[in-house]
C-alpha cells in the first residue's frame, strides 16, 4: 500500500514496522544510555497494549487521559489507544489536580495513564469528582506498592496481560479505523475562560503533516528531540504525526534538566522552540562568553560581527562576495561551528520558532551562525501547520505565507480566517463555542488580527479585540508596538494608547539592569528604578529607541500613521500585585490608562512636565504616597516615502 | 533485630560522652536518634560505624558481636553513612562520587583495572549501571557529569546519600541529612529516605534536629542528653515525655 493511503496513526505504525521494521521509531535515555525501540519493537508494545486495554473494557471513542513527560511508553499507551477507535487525550503534566478535573469531566474520562507516584496522586486526589474514572495505569511503580485503590494498575501487569492475549483483534480493529475518525482531543488552556476540547481527527493531524514534511523534504533519516509538553499540541504534531507520516526518529530525553545535554547527544536535525527558549539559550551563550579569555572574546566579537552582516544572507543564498564568504569560512571553523555544536544544533536542517513575536535580534543570532530558523504560525485548532516562512524567504517580523492547502482570506476587521485540511472538528460538547469559532462556509475565526504585506506573507499584529483605529481612521495594533519597543533590551514594558484618539502615545518602563548596567558603564551613579527612570540621559536613550521603532513603521503602509509621537517613562515598573499586568505578564492596557488618567492627559496636553501623586503599596502591605515630576518627550516621526532614508 | 547497642561508654579524658547506652534497631525500621547539642548524637553513629572504640559496652550487628568496630569491617559488613558536614571528592564528578561508593565491591586488581582486561570491563559496566540506578533513583541525572564542588549544597546532601547507596548496605547511617536545607529541599530529602527504606528495604538510622522532620518518618526514636539516653518509643510517646519536654525546653530551677 502506498503511504499516502494510510490515513490513521495505527495504520501508519503497522506500515512502518513492515518497510523499516529494524530502524530506530523511537529512543530515550535510560540509565545513561540511549535506548533505541525499533519500528517493529514500537508496533508489538502498541499491539500488546492495545489487547490488554480491549479487555479492560475500552471501546471505539472512549477517552483516554495521558498525563506523562514524552516517554516511548507514553507514545505508545496513546497509539495502542488510537488502535482501538479510542481517543487519546494528552493532559499537562505540570497541570494541579485541580486543573485536571474539567477535562476529565468534560470528556468522561473512564481510562487514564500516569506516569509515575506524582501524577496518581494527582489523579487518585480528584477522583471523588471524577466518578467516571475506573482505571488508572502507572509506568513507574516507584512509591506505589502501598497503593491499594482498586482503580491502579501498572503498565508492566497490562503488557504482561495482553502479552498472552490473541493480537488479531487489535489488526481487525486498526483496519476498522478511517481518516474521519476522532485521533485526539486537546484541551485549550483556559486562561481566560473555561478550557475547551479540541477535537482532531486523523486526517486533521495527518493531513498537514504530511503537507509540511513534504514541503521541508523530511525523511526517515531525521531526528527530533520531544522535549516540550505532550499535551500541547505541536508536540504532537513534530514527535507523533510528523514521525508517522515519514518515519524519523522520535528521541525522548532523560529528564526535564537534562535537554540541553541531550541536544548535543543527539543532535536532531528538525528542531523546535518557542522564543523563549532561543532567548534563554542565547543568554546562556552570553553569559559564557563573557566570562572566556580575552582572545576568546575577542574572536566571538569579530566573527560575529561577519555574521551579522552575511550569514543570513548566506543562509538564504543570496549572493556575497568571496571575500566575506571567505571570512564567513573561517568564521565557520572558529566560531559558528563550535557554537552550534555547544547549542546541540550541528544539525538542524530546519528548525521553527512560533508562539508569540520573536525579537529580531535573537532571530537573526541563531540565522547567522546557519541555523535554519524559521517562524510559522498555527493553533490548536489549526493542526499547527498554517503559515510556513519557505527558504529563502525568511524575515524576522512576518510568519510566512500559506502552507499548500491552506486558504487564507482577513475579515474586514482584519481578524485572520483559515480554511484547511487541519481544521479542528470541534470543541467537545460545545456547539456554541465551535459555531462561534468556525461559521457556516468553514472558516476558521483565529482572533488573530494581521495583513499580508508586500511580498505575500501573513504578518500578525495583534488579538482582534486589541486592535483599534486612530480618530483618522489609521489602524492602531497596540501590542505589535509595544512588542517593537520591548525588543530593545533597555524596554522592558511598554503601554501604547491610540485608540479613538488623533495619535499615539506611550508610557515605558525601562529594564532596569539592562539601564543600569549602561549607566555604571558611564559612571552615572543612581539610587534606583524611579531615580534612573527621570534622568535626561534615558530620555535620550529610549527616545533613540521610539524613533528607530518609528523609523520601522514607516516603512509598513498599513500601519505607518501609528507611529508614536510622545512618550513618558514610569515612575515605577509596573506590577502584577498591583493588577497593572496578568500573571503572565501581559500589560492591562485598559486599567493602566484608568488608574494613570492624569498622566495620559498630560501625554495628549501640550505640557513637557506632569506633576505624579501615587499611592505605593509595600510588599508587606503598608501604603505610602509618591510623588514626582515625570519628563514627557515628543518623539521624531516620519513620513512614510522617507522611510528607506531614515532607517 | 539487626543491630542491638548494648551498654555502650565512651570518654574523651574526662569528657563523658556517651553512658551505658543501650538500645536496638529492627529490621528494616527509620529509627531517628535525637538530642540536644553534645548530646553524644554524632558519637552514638561514630561509635556504631567504628570511627570511635567505645570503653565498655557490646555492639552487636545481626550474628556478630563486636566490643568494638573498625570502620572498614563496618563498611564491609553493609553499614554505610553519610556526615554532617559532607565529605565528598570536590574535584570528581557526581559520576566518580559515586564509582567510589563501589569500592569494596570491585574484585579485579590494579593490573587488570589498568589494562582494562575482559573482568575489569565486566565488573566495571555492572558497577556502572548500579550507579546509574541509584543516579535515577535520587533524580540527579542533569549533574552527572558536574564536578561536586560546583553544586549547591542540596544537591551535594543527595549526592553524599548517593554515594551511600552505592554500596548497597544493610544499614544506613545519616547524619543530620537535612541540616541546612530549604524546605523544598527537606521534602525531597525526606522523600528519598522513605523510598530508599520502602523500595530496598534498608534500614535506617538518622540524626536530625528538625523535629517535624523526625516525628513524620521515624518509626522509633532515641533521645539523647548528655551522653545518657533519657527516653526510647514511638513518636507519639517521646512528643508526650515529660524528660524529653525538659531536655529540650530547659526546666525552671
Amino acid at each position: 500500500m502506498a503511504i499516502g493511503t494510510l490515513d490513521t496513526f495505527p495504520k501508519l505504525l503497522m506500515h512502518h514496522a513492515q518497510v523499516r521494521g529494524g530502524r530506530p521509531a523511537i529512543r530515550e535515555k535510560d540509565l545513561g544510555i540511549w535506548q533505541t525501540w525499533t519500528w517493529k519493537r514500537f508496533a508489538d508494545e502498541v499491539r500488546t497494549l492495545a489487547c490488554a486495554l480491549h479487555a479492560d473494557g475500552l471501546r471505539r471513542g472512549g477517552h483516554v487521559a495521558l498525563v506523562s513527560d514524552n516517554r516511548p511508553r507514553l507514545y505508545a499507551a496513546m497509539c495502542a489507544v488510537q488502535c482501538l477507535g479510542g481517543v487519546p487525550v494528552p493532559l499537562y503534566q505540570d497541570a494541579v489536580a485541580e486543573e485536571m478535573v474539567f477535562p476529565i469531566q468534560n470528556a468522561e474520562i473512564a481510562f487514564a495513564f500516569a506516569e509515575d507516584q506524582e501524577q496518581v496522586d494527582k489523579l487518585l486526589e480528584i477522583l471523588p469528582r471524577c466518578p467516571t474514572l475506573g482505571r488508572i495505569y502507572y509506568d513507574d511503580p516507584r512509591g506505589l506498592r502501598h497503593y491499594k485503590q482498586p482503580q491502579l494498575r501498572g503498565y508492566d501487569e497490562l503488557l504482561a496481560a495482553g502479552e498472552k492475549m490473541d493480537k488479531s483483534l487489535v489488526d481487525a480493529e486498526i483496519d476498522r479505523g478511517s481518516g474521519g475518525d476522532v485521533a485526539g482531543m486537546f484541551f485549550t488552556s483556559g486562561t481566560t475562560a473555561a478550557p475547551k476540547g479540541v477535537v482532531h481527527t486523523h486526517s486533521s493531524l495527518l493531513g498537514p503533516a504530511r503537507t509540511a514534511a513534504q514541503m521541508e523534504r523530511l525523511g526517515a533519516d531525521d531526528v527530533i528531540l520531544a522535549y516540550l509538553p505532550p499535551a500541547w499540541i505541536g508536540q504532537n504534531i513534530f514527535s507523533c504525526a510528523q514521525a508517522f507520516v515519514t518515519g524519523y526518529c522520535i528521541c525522548c530525553p532523560e529528564a526535564p534538566e537534562t535537554v540541553m545535554t541531550d541536544m548535543r547527544e543527539i543532535g536532531p536535525t528538525y528542531y523546535f522552540a518557542p522564543p523563549r527558549v532561543l532567548e534563554a539559550l542565547l543568554t546562556q551563550v552570553s553569559i559564557r562568553m563573557d566570562d572566556a579569555s580575552a582572545v576568546k572574546r575577542w574572536l566571538y566579537r569579530k566573527f560575529m560581527a561577519i555574521a551579522n552582516r552575511v550569514g543570513g544572507a548566506l543562509l538564504d543564498g543570496k549572493r556575497v562576495s568571496l571575500l566575506d564568504r571567505f571570512a564567513y569560512f573561517l568564521g565557520d571553523i572558529l566560531v559558528y561551528g563550535p557554537l552550534r555544536n555547544v547549542l546541540g544544533m550541528s544539525r538542524v536542517r530546519v528548525g521553527y520558532t512560533a508562539g508569540e513575536a520573536i525579537g529580531p535580534d535573537l532571530f537573526k543570532f541563531y540565522r547567522s551562525i546557519g541555523i535554519n530558523l524559521k517562524q510559522l504560525y498555527g493553533s490548536t485548532e489549526t493542526a499547527v501547520f498554517v503559515c510556513i516562512q519557505p527558504d529563502g524567504e525568511v524575515r524576522p517580523d512576518t510568519v510566512g505565507s500559506a502552507v499548500r492547502g491552506v486558504e487564507l482570506r482577513f475579515s474586514p476587521e482584519r481578524e485572520l480566517l483559515i480554511r484547511s485540511e487541519g481544521l479542528f472538528r470541534e470543541y467537545y460538547k460545545n456547539p456554541e463555542a465551535t459555531r462561534a469559532a468556525k461559521d457556516a462556509e468553514g472558516w476558521f475565526h483565529t482572533g488573530d488580527a494581521g495583513f499580508f504585506d508586500a511580498g505575500g506573507h501573513v504578518k500578525i499584529i495583534d488579538r482582534v479585540k486589541d486592535v483599534g483605529k486612530l480618530a483618522d481612521g489609521t489602524l492602531f495594533a497596540p501590542k505589535y508596538l509595544e512588542n517593537k519597543l520591548k525588543f530593545f533590551p533597555y524596554i522592558k514594558e511598554a503601554v501604547c494608547f491610540g485608540d479613538r484618539r488623533e495619535k499615539v502615545c506611550a508610557f515605558i518602563n525601562i529594564d532596569p539592569d539592562a539601564i543600569g548596567n549602561w549607566a555604571e558603564k558611564r559612571n552615572m551613579p543612581y539610587s534606583g528604578y524611579t531615580d534612573l527612570a527621570s534622568r535626561d540621559e534615558v530620555y535620550d536613550l529610549v527616545r533613540e529607541c521610539v524613533e528607530r521603532v518609528n523609523a520601522d513603521l514607516a516603512g509598513e503602509p498599513e500601519i505607518a500613521g501609528s507611529q508614536i509621537h510622545r512618550f513618558l517613562i514610569l515612575h515605577k515598573e509596573l506590577d502584577a500585585d498591583d493588577g497593572e499586568l496578568t500573571r503572565t505578564r501581559k500589560v492591562r492596557r485598559g486599567f493602566i490608562g484608568e488608574k494613570y488618567e492624569p498622566l495620559l492627559k498630560a501625554l495628549y496636553g501640550a505640557d513637557s512636565m506632569v506633576r505624579v501623586n501615587a499611592q505605593v503599596r509595600y510588599e508587606d502591605g503598608r501604603t505610602g504616597t509618591f510623588s514626582a515630576d515625570l519628563k514627557i518627550r515628543d518623539a521624531r516621526t516620519f513620513p512614510p516615502a522617507a522611510a528607506k532614508r531614515a532607517a | 533485630m539487626i543491630l542491638s547497642v548494648e551498654a555502650v561508654s565512651l570518654a574523651f579524658g574526662g569528657v563523658r560522652a556517651l553512658q551505658d547506652v543501650s538500645f536496638d534497631v529492627k529490621e528494616h525500621e527509620i529509627r531517628a536518634i535525637i538530642g540536644p547539642n553534645g548530646a553524644g548524637k554524632s558519637s552514638m553513629l561514630n561509635v556504631l560505624n567504628g570511627v570511635y572504640h567505645p570503653q565498655k559496652g557490646k555492639i552487636r550487628f545481626q550474628a556478630f558481636e563486636f566490643s568494638d568496630m573498625d570502620p572498614h569491617r563496618a563498611a564491609s559488613l553493609g553499614i554505610a553513612r553519610t556526615f554532617q558536614n559532607i565529605a565528598l571528592f570536590k574535584g570528581m564528578t557526581v559520576l566518580d562520587n559515586l564509582m567510589t561508593g563501589r569500592n569494596l565491591k570491585m574484585r579485579c586488581n590494579f593490573v587488570q583495572q589498568a589494562l582494562w582486561l575482559g573482568p575489569a570491563k565486566r565488573e566495571e559496566l555492572e558497577h556502572r549501571r548500579a550507579v546509574e540506578e541509584i543516579i535515577d533513583f535520587l533524580e540527579i541525572q542533569h549533574i552527572r557529569r558536574t564536578p561536586v564542588g560546583r553544586l549547591p549544597y542540596g544537591l551535594q546532601k543527595r549526592v553524599e546519600l548517593g554515594r551511600a547507596l552505592a554500596a548497597q548496605p544493610k544499614l544506613l547511617l545519616l547524619d543530620e541529612p537535612m541540616a541546612g536545607m530549604n524546605l523544598e529541599e527537606k521534602q525531597d530529602m525526606c522523600r528519598f529516605v522513605l523510598d530508599v527504606n520502602d523500595q530496598f528495604g534498608t534500614t535506617i538510622v538518622l540524626i536530625e534536629h528538625d523535629m517535624g522532620v523526625v516525628m513524620d518518618i521515624s518509626d522509633r526514636v532515641v533521645v539523647l542528653d548528655y551522653g545518657r539516653k533519657i527516653a526510647d518509643g514511638v513518636p507519639e510517646e517521646i512528643k508526650k515525655d515529660q524528660a524529653v519536654i525538659d531536655a529540650y525546653l530547659g526546666v525552671a530551677h
